[in-house]
Formats: C-alpha cells, structure tokens, sequence
C-alpha cells in the first residue's frame, strides 16, 4: 500500500483521549466521595458504585480496567465502615461476570438488562454479607444487606438513564475525532 | 511507556482480574491480621477529603434547606386557601353588619333616639371577702374623696358581680350575686323574657320567676333588666345551665373566687336600694 502513515496524534487530542478514558472512573469516584458525605443513608455508598461499574463493564469494559474496579472497591470500603477488601472483591466479581456476558447483556432490552441487574444487586449484597460475616467471625444483621441490595436495584434505572447518554456523547465524540 | 508484544498484553489483560482478586483476599487478610493500618488509611483519606467536603456543604445544605422547605410550603398553600375562604365569609358578615350599621342609623333618625350616656365609674380593689351579715360579699378599698353610693352596680372585667350595699369612709361593701339575699332582674336575651336571679350562696345562682311560656334555654345569655330602675338594662350577667335536677341555673360571667378589682359604676339610678346590714341587737342590760 502506497500512502503516508497516520500522523501521531498530538498533544492536545492525546489528552482529549485521556480525559475520556478516565471519565467513567472519574464520575464514579466523585459520585462515590459525594455519596460519602453525610447523606444519612449509609447504604448509599455501594449502591452508588455497583450500577455504574456494571454499566461500565458491559456497554465499555475499556474504561473500567480491573484496576479501576480494585481502586473503586478500596475507596468504598475506606469510606464506609465495612472490612477492609469486602468492596474490592465485590466489584471485581461483579466487573468480571457482567464482562464475561457483556456480549448476551448489550443487545437486550433495558428492562432485561435492570432484571439482571437486580440479580447482580442481590449477589453483590449476598457476598458482601457473607464476606463480612466470615470476617467478623459473626453473623450481622440481615435487614441492612437486604436494604443495600433494594436501594441499588431502585438506583439503576436513574444511572443507566444518565450513563447511557453519556455513552452516547463519548461515542459521538469518537466517531468525530 | 513499555512497548509490549500484542500477545504478551493481551495475557495480562487476561491475568490482570484474578490477580486483582487475589489482591483483594490479600487486602482482607491484611485488613484483618493489622486493623490499626485500615484505621490510619481511613483517617487519612478522611484528611484528604476534607477540603472538598467542606466545598461540598454549602450546596448540600442549601438543598436540604429547600428540601425541607417543601412541606411548609404545602402548607402555606393551605392555609392560603383557608385564608381567602375566611376572608370571603367575613366579607359577607361585613356587609351585613354594615347594612344593619346604616339601618340602625336610619331607625334611630326616626325615632328622634336619645343615647345613653357614658356611665362613670370606679375602679377599687377587692381587699376582703366574707364579713359581715352576708355569706357572699367583699370588701372594696375606696381612696378617701371618691364618692360611693349604696346601690351602686359592680362589674368585674367579664360581666355583673353585685351591688354596694354598704359604704364607709374608706370603704365599701359589695353584695355579691351568688348571696342568697341577692335578687337581680334579668332578661334572657333571646326570648326577652323577664325572671329573677336568686342567689343561693352556691357558686350558681338559680333562676326563678320567669314568665309562663318562656321557658330558659340552656346556653342562653342573660343580662341585667331595667325592671325596678335598680340596674340599667343589658349588663352581662351569665349563662343558663340547666342543673341535673332539672333546676335553670346561671352560670356567671364573673368570676366571683377570685375578684381582684371591680369596676362601681354610677348610673345614677335610685330605685330599690338594697337593705341596710341588720344590726346585731343589743343585748338587753341586764336588771
């Protein structure tokens, strides 16, 4: 093939790359450190972080690299008062199973998608709770998982609202550059 | 940036999530056999974050602020509704009273109508109760130089207390209605009817005398009338209460357990004037 090669992007494109690479973790971070404060509601630090890490993992599992995932995990567990590595593997569970069935996940309609999303909600809670069990050496009180996995399935539509638009845009924000 | 064989990062990428999740047992075990580390990342982290959840307040109790200012805001809207419901009905009892104003003026127009004039009156205090011949009466302080007639009508702030029934120099004596000695004609202000009010040294006194036909209604007003030219007529005076014996009784306006000041008004009338205390006889000397 005749041709000259592609130009290397320059400095200003590589950040515009950068910033949209970190964004999904970014919002999710500050959403987090938001959701940390004091809100009165102390399950809403993970129901906060589990929908837009699903998300992220099925419709772009580029901008949510098993790093992020384990950084994430560890902020929350550093904000609430949960052991320490209960959050972590939590999402790296979640991140890993709703990447491995991204490609059945992405074509289905939203309301499959929520339905499935519960499911990860109720796991999420289930091993958190059997996590924290194990390492407490006690069994915790029920009532609190059961709310954390009913506020996280509740949460899912608004963020997937938000979420799905901002997938649009950062597509759109591709195709252009 | 390391440069990589395609197949080299692609089998990182795959390693990459289960040792992350081995990491994340580590952490637990970590957290675990050394809680003291997890409590310093925590104060740390909560150091870093300070800052920004200080940035954070004003916005968040802004909202919150108007979060809880909903509801009073509901009910601010309802009270308004409530509001302009009252101030329509008052508007119609404005206009009626209004409209009765401009007739009464009219009446009075015709019937060349002379005004009562302002009476004067006293106020004393209430310096001594019980005393004297009458089981129900109280002494007035009266300041030397004030005048005070015996018949003169007493009212506390409410309504009709008794009369003067005996004056000194410094002082006076007020029969009180509830004295069983006290009679005072009344008027049921509903019915017009005349009666009687008979003290009975009970707290109320009964009702008595009232014309055939004209039965007192419970809850019906009771004022003073002018029957005998002892008292003007229209003086609050009280409430009929049918008893549990089936006896009317008026339940007073005043309140004559605790009397602290009462007005003596002058309405310069004579009529019946009330008894002089009966003198305790003598006893005869002995022969």
């Amino acid at each position: 093939m005749v041709g000259r090669p592609e130009p290397s992007p320059g400095l200003l494109r590589r950040l515009d790359a950068l910033a949209r690479a970190c964004l999904p973790a970014g919002l999710t971070a500050v959403l987090l450190v938001l959701a940390a404060g004091p809100s009165g509601v102390p399950a809403l630090v993970p129901a906060v972080v589990l929908p837009q890490v699903v998300f992220w993992s099925i419709f772009r599992p580029a901008a949510m690299p098993p790093p992020a995932c384990f950084a994430l995990g560890l902020l929350a567990d550093l904000l609430t008062l949960a052991p320490l590595g209960t959050g972590v593997l939590t999402l790296l569970v979640a991140h890993g199973l709703s990447v491995s069935w991204r490609r059945f996940l992405a074509r289905q309609t939203f309301l499959f998608v929520w339905l499935a999303f519960c499911g990860f909600a109720l796991g999420a809670a289930g091993l958190g709770f059997v996590l924290t069990a194990a390492l407490q050496w006690q069994v915790p009180p029920f009532a609190p998982a059961l709310h954390q996995a009913v506020l996280t399935a509740g949460l899912y539509p608004a963020f997937a609202f938000l979420l799905g638009r901002l997938h649009a845009v950062l597509l759109r924000a591709e195709e252009q550059g | 940036m390391i440069r990589l064989s395609i197949p080299l990062r692609q089998a990182l990428a795959r390693l990459s999530l289960p040792v992350l999740i081995a990491a994340a047992f580590g952490t637990m075990l970590l957290g675990k056999a050394d809680a003291l580390i997890a409590e310093r990342a925590r104060v740390a982290l909560a150091d870093l974050l300070a800052p920004f959840y200080a940035a954070f307040a004003g916005p968040a109790q802004a909202v919150r602020d108007t979060v809880a200012e909903l509801p009073e805001l509901y009910a601010l809207r309802e009270e308004n509704a409530r509001l302009r419901e009252e101030n329509d009905r008052l508007r119609r009892w404005q206009a009626a009273a209004l409209a009765l104003e401009a007739e009464n003026a009219l009446l009075r127009r015709q019937l060349a109508f002379i005004p009562e004039r302002a009476p004067s009156f006293q106020t004393a205090r209430v310096v001594a109760d019980g005393g004297g011949v009458y089981a129900r009466a109280v002494l007035v302080a009266v300041p030397p130089g004030v005048q005070v007639r015996r018949g003169q009508v007493a009212l506390d702030e409410r309504g009709f207390v008794g009369r003067v029934t005996e004056v000194g120099s410094r002082s006076a004596r007020v029969l009180l209605a509830t004295d069983m000695n006290s009679r005072i004609p009344v008027t049921l202000e509903g019915s017009r009817a005349r009666a009687m009010m008979v003290g009975t040294n009970g707290a109320r006194p009964r009702l008595q005398h009232w014309a055939e036909g004209t039965r007192p209604e419970e809850g019906e007003r009771l004022v003073t009338s002018a029957e005998g030219i002892a008292f003007p007529s229209g003086l609050p005076v009280g409430v009929v209460r049918w008893s549990a014996g089936g006896v009317p009784e008026v339940e007073l306006f005043a309140h004559l357990d605790r009397l602290d000041v009462v007005r003596l008004f002058d309405f310069g009338l004579g009529g019946i004037l009330p008894p002089e205390a009966v003198a305790r006889p003598e006893p005869r000397a002995r022969r």
